[in-house]
């Protein structure tokens, strides 16, 4: 995204002026791209961009926390999004996602103790007819069901070895 | 072969999760193998979710042959058969009339069907030439009057007058306003906006640029969500090429107007499809509404005046530019003129995306166009706005698509998901799902929303737990009509439809699970018990492996058996068991 790495190179830009050349309105799309690189948002990096917007790091935080998007821990290897849109819901994504939990030993927004998988859940990836779906970092399986996640799983881990 | 003008690959996310990338690449690669030179178009959704991925083969005259379920192994038979022999596929053949007939394509009239990268290809449809024809011959208030006669009204769910909301920005003083498209599609189950994001998006630019011109605007901005990265790349191409074609920028086309436009992708905040929060997040700022007034065409963006419409909104902007406001308002019915767009999904024979004319009846849709229930179970509700929305029950099916009608049922038209619930769907459970989801996205402003949203969501847990008493319904629908009333923002204020609208049309449901302890649709787990039949059970332990607690152990004879206090219900014996020995019972357990 062009304007999101604008933000980043005149982040820098300001850093080394030392002052804050950014407004406010340049917070969001900063934190979109710091998770962008680094895959999650850092203390270090909220007050890094406190200073280049000049406004408090916990406002900053507070908009780190406030939307969905934005992860404070490093996630793991492959991201795991359950879909639990309505679709999903109602065709059985709650006995997916409870298969997806006994088979990674992990709860929803958490991360295997080998770093390989984390999990999450999520509203609506928007493939409705192929419900109930989960995606797999930029992959999407539709019509999963408990019994098939197992496999899925197996093809990533085999993968890591 | 001579005849084929093109080949049409649908290549929007639902068509890529579906693995129409894999069979582009198995078309491109087949017919450059045959030495064949035709073109292979990459378009949008074509609706037909429930066939995906779909092959179109576009024959010089305009005849399709559409194929359907394609994978890459499919390929070479279509290239081979059809292409060099001039010889459908038959078996692979899918029929569009049952779903396409009944639909009236505005917003959706080049979806799947044109290029989305193409400027070109959106030219050749007639886009941009409403802008142009507008630009040298209509005054702003030219287009408002259009609009209002139009009887166009917000996509978005609200319903509030187009024109109406054009003019009263227009009217407010200050050479620097905004242009806003809402494109923060949140409701789970609906995918309207992003089909015509990556289907069409000039489109949609074309619709903001007429805007801006009503209004007085300089300055737009697309304000869409983050997780829809194919819909934004498209915007951003588009936004390029506009510019480049000069329908974007300074003195457009010469009339002295100047307009451009920027993205803004949000972060994941359902709340943010409000307009003062919408706002807020583009300041960036947390996404929480305010009072209003003053209204944002009043004080907006930067305090400046601004307009915000929804996607589908302004994406029928330019058609009636083009054709006229009486040609829109020929469609539909009382107050409600033009079409709407749906996501049709759940338990639904032909799932997708359609179109059809305001008024049109729910179960039209459901059985004419979308094929009726999967298995062919009896309709139970349809589900319509969602979390903002209701339920309207099956009895109720001749309900016109007509804001004012639903708004009868205590359901809305909503943003256009529009989820069909058969009889192994359970209301309780329907009216959780949404309220945890709106008691998770509640920015945390108004009381009643955040701590009454939560008391809800208890007392329905509670209730499908099997742990409910019979005065917690009167509870809850006193407490969710008072979350109504008491909340600033649109989240707040709809939020208990889909409780209230549940309880209303399925009081037997929520009694069933309140005093018998029974769920009639064996959905809320706390209330089933898992029990083998001994005579069917052919004793192959299946079940005792995959059971997580150990529940299953040796019955007095060659079968197993469930012991009901260490079973957690969670069904894996009831999906391995390949002899079908395990029932699913609910109710309380008759004592003899």
């Amino acid at each position: 995204m062009n304007e999101l790495s604008s933000s980043a190179q005149r982040m820098n830009a300001g850093k080394r002026e030392g002052g804050a050349v950014l407004s406010q309105g340049e917070i969001i799309p900063l934190l979109q791209r710091i998770q962008e690189d680094s895959g999650y948002v850092s203390e270090e990096q909220i007050d890094e961009v406190a200073a280049a917007t000049g406004v408090s790091a916990s406002a900053v935080y507070g908009v780190a926390t406030f939307y969905s998007q934005f992860r404070l821990q490093p996630p793991g290897q492959h991201m795991v999004r359950v879909c639990e849109g309505t679709a999903c819901h109602v065709l059985g994504a709650k006995d997916v996602l409870q298969a997806l939990k006994m088979n990674l030993g992990i709860d929803v927004d958490e991360t295997t103790s080998d770093g390989l998988f984390s999990l999450e859940s999520v509203r609506c990836l928007g493939c409705c007819s192929l419900a109930p779906a989960v995606m797999i970092d930029n992959e999407t399986y539709g019509r999963v069901t408990p019994d098939g996640i197992g496999k899925i799983l197996d093809t990533y881990r085999k993968e890591a070895v | 072969m001579s005849d084929i003008r093109e080949i049409r690959v649908g290549l929007a996310t639902c068509g890529i999760a579906a693995g129409a990338q894999r069979v582009y690449e198995a078309l491109a690669s087949s017919l450059k193998e045959s030495g064949l030179d035709i073109p292979i178009r990459r378009v949008g959704c074509v609706g037909m979710c429930y066939s995906e991925p779909l092959v179109d083969v576009v024959m010089a005259n305009d005849a399709v042959t559409t194929y359907g379920n394609v994978t890459p192994e499919d390929v070479p038979r279509v290239v081979t058969e059809h292409v060099i022999g001039g010889q459908i596929v038959e078996g692979l053949c899918v029929s569009t009339e049952s779903f396409l007939s009944r639909q009236v394509r505005i917003v959706l009239e080049n979806c799947g069907r044109i290029d989305p990268e193409s400027i070109d290809a959106y030219r050749e449809q007639g886009g941009y030439a409403g802008l142009e024809n507008m630009l040298a011959q209509m005054s702003p208030q030219d287009v408002i009057e259009m609009m209002t006669s139009s009887g166009l009204r917000g996509r978005g769910g609200g319903g509030f007058p187009t024109g109406l909301k054009w003019s009263l920005t227009e009217r407010e003083p200050g050479a620097e306003k905004y242009m806003i498209c809402n494109a923060d599609e949140g409701d789970p189950g609906a995918f309207m906006d992003r089909s015509v994001l990556e289907g069409d998006p000039h489109r949609v630019l074309e619709g903001m640029a007429i805007a801006a011109y009503a209004i007085g605007a300089a300055h737009g901005i697309v304000y869409v969500r983050a997780e829809y990265p194919l819909a934004i790349a498209r915007l951003e191409r588009a936004i390029l090429d506009a510019r480049a074609a000069g329908f974007l920028g300074e003195d457009i086309l010469g009339s002295n107007f100047s307009f451009d436009i920027k993205i803004k992708a949000g972060a994941g905040a359902f709340v943010c499809g409000e307009e003062t929060a919408l706002i807020a997040s583009i300041e960036g700022r947390r996404g929480t509404p305010r009072r209003r007034p003053p209204y944002p065409s009043q004080s907006g963006l930067w305090e400046k005046p601004t307009c915000i419409n929804n996607v589908e909104t302004l994406a029928n902007v330019p058609w009636i530019i083009r054709h006229s406001a009486e040609a829109f308002a020929a469609y539909g019915v009382g107050k409600s003129r033009g079409t709407k767009v749906f996501a049709l999904a759940g338990k639904i024979k032909h799932s997708g995306l359609i179109e059809v004319p305001m008024g049109m009846s729910i179960g039209e849709i459901v059985f004419d166009i979308g094929g009726g229930i999967l298995d062919d179970r009896p309709l139970k509700a349809v589900q319509m706005g969602g979390p903002s929305g209701g339920c309207i029950p099956a009895e109720l099916a001749d309900t016109p698509v007509d804001y004012e009608e639903l708004k009868k049922t205590g359901a809305i038209v909503g943003s256009g998901g529009m989820i069909v619930l058969d009889d192994s769907t359970c209301m309780v459970d329907i009216a959780r799902f949404f309220l945890d989801f709106t008691q998770k996205e509640s920015c945390g402003k108004c009381t009643f929303c955040r701590i009454g949203t939560k008391r809800m969501l208890e007392t329905l847990t509670k209730i499908c737990d099997g742990e409910g008493s019979p005065e917690d319904l009167d509870a809850l629908v006193d407490l969710g009509e008072k979350v109504k009333a008491n909340s600033l923002c649109g989240l707040g204020q709809t939020a208990p439809n889909p409780v209230l609208t549940t309880a209303r049309y399925f009081r037997d449901e929520y009694n069933a699970h309140l005093v018998d302890k029974a769920c009639p649709a064996k959905v809320c787990k706390s209330l089933l018990r898992f029990e083998i039949d001994p005579a069917t059970c052919k004793d192959c332990k299946l079940c005792v492996k995959d059971c997580p607690t150990g529940a299953i152990t040796q019955g007095d004879g060659k079968y197993q058996s469930i012991d009901p206090e260490t079973c957690v219900q969670c069904g894996r014996c009831y999906q391995v068991c390949p002899f079908g020995a395990i029932a699913i019972e609910t109710g309380k357990v008759n004592v003899t």
